[in-house]
């Protein structure tokens, strides 16, 4: 079981509800638990928007779109059925923050559905978890079932006439690629998980057809949140422009891993050393992969920044799914960026060549590069080869495999060279490849 | 009353595939998770589910397997009784998620993929499974091991073997 830790630096809001056994259904309900959608209800689908706009919520997935904004665009009117969906498909390495609002405050989840929903106008909502969640699912059933019984879901909710609104649950079946929105919506129809060209996007044209609003579980978590104590004091809490608070997971090499809830723009050196206790064992800091392994790495001199979208961005990174890796100075740069390759070449979905190409031959170049047949050459390609993957391809996964790779070439390219001049890992971890092994072979996984 | 003909589940998994078809739009939604429920109780995807899953979606078996292909998790041969997976991506990696691999590999006797003679486990290495902050951790069927050792795995792995091991169904 995860376990729950804590920091006199968190601002709990999110959270709030953890290990208080806020999955039974009177507990939350106790713990103020939806009064939100009610004050929804009572107070119609434009306050909703407004709280959310004024709230300054921004994606919690990695993108950091407005959410307020998203539900804006939906269109009043459509022949179609609208659609809520939760994206908890949390795949991006480095982090497990829906993991844990999952398993401790289910309902949460189910109450920021309802809210999207009334927002939007939509009667049915779909959650979607990662396949290896199966617990959690368990989890999310039993609350949902628990809100039927309630008259919290289902018809005439909260016993008013006409006022409908269901839930479906179910997980996926391994796939990263699934978490992309349009890909998720694609393997909600009973299909392989591709990604849909866009536009048009969801909000027109989303699951079955529908005008749809599919966030981050997390992000969706946050409504409930954000309609009691009201957008404004929500975004107070944040820095300008990204309101709130967010759950960074912190994991690798600190003192005290876990998912910490910290305000927006809170300091990335502080949530290393004060709150995550510091480097573990005592060693030196190497680098920071800040928001899971599609961000850009950051050095050690480099994390005097903020955490949120606009100051990582301009730190030349990104602040992501808001996993924070942590890398001693053990670590081998090459060897990490090894393992980042190969999993992205494992999860990009074979739709497009830029992608699908990209990923491999950076796996084959860098697994020939780790063995030790690598040449100056080499880096310079790898890099090329990345930065030409950059924007080509229909989902951002192509993105998130060259981005990071770029970032290990040029900050830490010394470390390539040295490579390549004959240092090499004292004791590898990835298995090292004969380095005459035909290309194709070393691809498989 | 079933629509199709349930010749491989039992009871109560027929009982749910003929519920999941109504809850969504369009039965084909069904798809994803129906393979997976199947594989929990058959062991893989075989090509009878195939078949009478493609009968009760109205798909080509081409369609299923076209599906079936896609998920990292669906699998077309039997796996050992419990699968042990593996994570060794990034936040595992830097805790200790290869050792665990490694002793897996050694005190199992198999390979990536590969399963004991005694069809008890199986072993795969697998891509993040979003328990980083309780890295390294493996998951063992669906039910999660965190802040693993080598000794802490072989003390899991031991309640397994003993059938006292926690799982979820």
């Amino acid at each position: 079981m995860p376990r729950l830790v804590s920091h006199p630096d968190e601002v709990k809001v999110l959270s709030r509800r953890f290990g208080q056994g806020a999955a039974e259904i009177d507990k939350y309900i106790e713990l103020d638990g939806y009064k939100a959608v009610q004050k929804a209800i009572e107070s119609g689908p434009e306050w909703v928007i407004n709280e959310m706009k004024a709230s300054g919520l921004r994606g919690r997935g990695g993108a950091g779109f407005p959410t307020g904004m998203k539900w804006s665009f939906v269109p009043k009117q459509s022949e179609k059925p609208k659609y809520v969906l939760v994206n908890g498909d949390e795949s991006e390495p480095g982090t497990c923050k829906d993991h844990i609002i999952f398993l401790h405050d289910p309902h949460a989840v189910i109450e920021g559905t309802m809210i999207a929903g009334l927002a939007i106008g939509a009667k049915m909502g779909f959650i979607y978890l990662r396949g290896e969640y199966r617990y959690l699912l368990k989890i999310v059933e039993k609350a949902v079932a628990d809100a039927y019984a309630k008259g919290i879901l289902g018809k005439n909710i909260f016993g008013k006439e006409g006022l409908d609104f269901d839930i479906v649950t179910q997980t996926g079946a391994g796939a990263y690629e699934v978490g992309e929105e349009s890909a998720l919506m694609e393997s909600l129809e009973g299909k392989r998980g591709v990604p849909r060209i866009k536009p048009p996007f969801p909000a027109v044209v989303g699951l079955y057809g529908g005008p749809t609003v599919i966030n981050n579980a997390e992000t969706i978590a946050s409504a409930p949140h954000i309609l009691l104590m009201g957008g404004e004091a929500y975004a107070k809490l944040g820095s300008e422009r990204n309101g709130g608070t967010r759950l960074f997971g912190i994991s690798g090499h600190v003192e005290r891993p876990g998912v910490y809830e910290l305000p927006m723009g809170y300091s990335l050196r502080k949530a290393i050393f004060e709150v995550a206790g510091g480097i573990k064992d005592g060693k030196k800091l190497k680098a920071v992969v800040p928001g899971g392994s599609s961000c850009p790495v950051l050095k050690a001199d480099e994390i005097d920044v903020g955490l949120d979208f606009d100051q990582m961005a301009k730190a030349g990174t990104m602040l992501g799914s808001g996993g924070i890796v942590v890398l001693d100075e053990s670590v081998s740069i090459v060897e990490f960026a090894l393992r980042t390759i190969n999993f992205y070449q494992h999860e990009s979905c074979g739709w497009c060549i830029p992608c699908r190409e990209g990923t491999d031959w950076l796996k084959k170049t860098m697994t020939r590069f780790h063995a030790g047949g690598g040449s100056k050459k080499d880096i310079d390609n790898m890099q090329y080869l990345a930065e030409n993957m950059l924007g080509r391809t229909f989902c951002p996964l192509g993105d998130a495999a060259a981005m990071p790779m770029i970032g290990f070439y040029k900050k830490f390219r010394s470390e390539f060279e040295d490579y390549v001049a004959g240092a090499r890992v004292e004791n590898p971890l990835i298995e090292i490849k004969p380095i005459g092994e035909p290309a194709l072979i070393g691809a498989a996984h | 009353m079933a629509a199709v003909e349930n010749t491989l589940f039992s009871p109560q998994t027929a009982a749910r595939f003929d519920k999941l078809v109504t809850l969504y739009p369009i039965k084909r939604s069904a798809l994803v998770p129906m393979l997976l429920y199947a594989q929990d109780e058959v062991g893989y995807v075989s090509d009878e589910v195939v078949a009478e899953i493609a009968k009760r979606l109205d798909l080509l078996e081409l369609d299923v397997r076209n599906v079936l292909s896609y998920y990292s998790m669906l699998r077309t041969k039997p796996a050992g009784k419990y699968n042990v997976q593996v994570c060794t991506n990034i936040s595992c990696m830097l805790r200790g998620g290869y050792e665990l691999l490694d002793h897996c590999k050694s005190t199992l006797g198999i390979g990536h993929k590969g399963v004991t003679a005694d069809g008890m486990f199986s072993l795969e290495e697998v891509e993040c499974i979003g328990a980083c902050c309780w890295a390294p951790a493996v998951q063992v069927n669906y039910d999660f091991h965190d802040d693993l050792t080598p000794a802490k795995l072989d003390a899991v792995l031991e309640t397994y073997r003993e059938g006292r091991g926690t799982d979820v169904h």
